[in-house]
């Protein structure tokens, strides 16, 4: 993929710049729901567009369908925790919702586990 | 694509319940190989930002002078059916990035641990990785050139993994022979949790 890494270290920008102006430098707590496989859905519309940056709204269009955050970050070709800033805003305002992972990794749900067995075995 | 029904009755969106399973190993056992041979999309690449400390937006964002450096993951997605979606990451190259093999586990069914038996040593880190956490997993020995020297026996002595964690062959180019894997651990999974009940 091409330009991953040469934005990354721009040497006439300097290193970070692109990120750091995707959050508009804010700094502000990370939902911690938000892991790599966590599932985001796009509301039928986001309630307030024009307080929404080009970045969010790119998130808005891509979770038409559930994605979960690594895809998200993937198809917008920018680091995680650049997306989980973003999602952070966008959960906040009410404009998507989300499902995490299991918070009891030791003991998944035995359907659940069934569920998978059977999809992977009739891909 | 499989087509994703939009709403529950009622009206509430329908948000697939994800699940994650961890394929580790050490560089070049045929990690990323294996994602892609049974991933229903081509494999997605992203990266998280890292400094010495961990990751977040403090951290990483907020100042940008500090020394950070990035963590590539590779991974794949099965959608199960329109409620469950399953993804596969391949651990990241680097063993020294802990903080990111946390979140990979997170939450994982389990973990698939590819080796190679020309470099068995590769894989203990992942092998105690995943011991220590009491994640489920199996082991895969990829079969490269030679492998077939080895007797399974042979491998497991050498690897040190107790007689209750299954061992399997496979070639992770093909498709078949990954899915039979991904089927064995989530037997695996399924059998530890039956154990406990
Ligand atoms: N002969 C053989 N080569 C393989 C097999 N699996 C992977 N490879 C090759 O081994 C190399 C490393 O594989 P890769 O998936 O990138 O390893 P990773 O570092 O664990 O992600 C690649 O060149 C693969 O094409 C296999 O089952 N047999
Ligand atoms: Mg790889």
């Amino acid at each position: 993929m091409a330009g991953r890494e040469d934005w990354w270290y721009d040497e006439a920008a300097g290193p970070l710049v692109r990120p750091y102006a995707m959050v508009r430098g804010r700094t502000r707590p990370l939902r911690p729901e938000l892991h790599l496989v966590t599932q985001v859905r796009a509301m039928p519309s986001p309630a307030d567009p024009d307080a929404l940056s080009v970045e969010h709204l790119e998130i808005m269009e891509l979770c038409r369908r559930p994605l979960s955050v690594a895809e998200v970050a993937a198809y917008l070709d920018v680091p995680l925790v650049v997306v989980k800033v973003l999602l952070s805003d966008l959960i906040q305002r009410g404009d998507v919702v989300i499902r995490d992972p299991s918070r009891v990794p030791q003991v998944p749900d035995r359907n659940l586990l069934q569920a998978v067995l059977d999809g992977v075995r009739g891909i | 694509m499989v087509s994703v029904e939009s709403e529950r009755p009622g009206g509430e969106l329908l948000v697939p319940t994800p699940v994650k399973i961890v394929i580790a190993g050490g560089f070049g056992t045929g990690k990323t190989t294996m994602v892609n041979a049974v991933s229903e999309i081509p494999p997605l690449h992203t990266e998280e930002l890292l400094t010495e400390a961990g990751v977040g937006v403090d951290d990483v964002l907020g100042l940008e002078q500090k020394e950070t450096t990035t963590v590539a993951l590779d991974f794949g997605r099965i959608t199960i059916n329109p409620e469950v979606v399953l993804y596969l990451f391949g651990t990241p190259g680097q063993n020294r990035f802990w903080f990111m093999w946390d979140e990979l586990a997170y939450g994982a069914i389990g973990a698939v641990i590819l080796v190679d038996t020309r470099r068995l040593d590769s894989s203990f880190p992942s092998i105690d990785f995943f011991e220590r956490r009491g994640i489920p997993f199996i082991i895969a020995v990829n079969c490269f050139e030679g492998a077939h020297l080895y007797e399974v026996e042979e491998v497991r002595r050498a690897l040190d993994v107790e007689k209750g964690i299954p061992l399997v062959l496979c070639d992770a180019r093909d498709r078949e022979s990954a899915k039979t894997v991904l089927v064995n651990l989530i037997q695996h999974t399924m059998d530890r949790l039956d154990a406990m009940a």
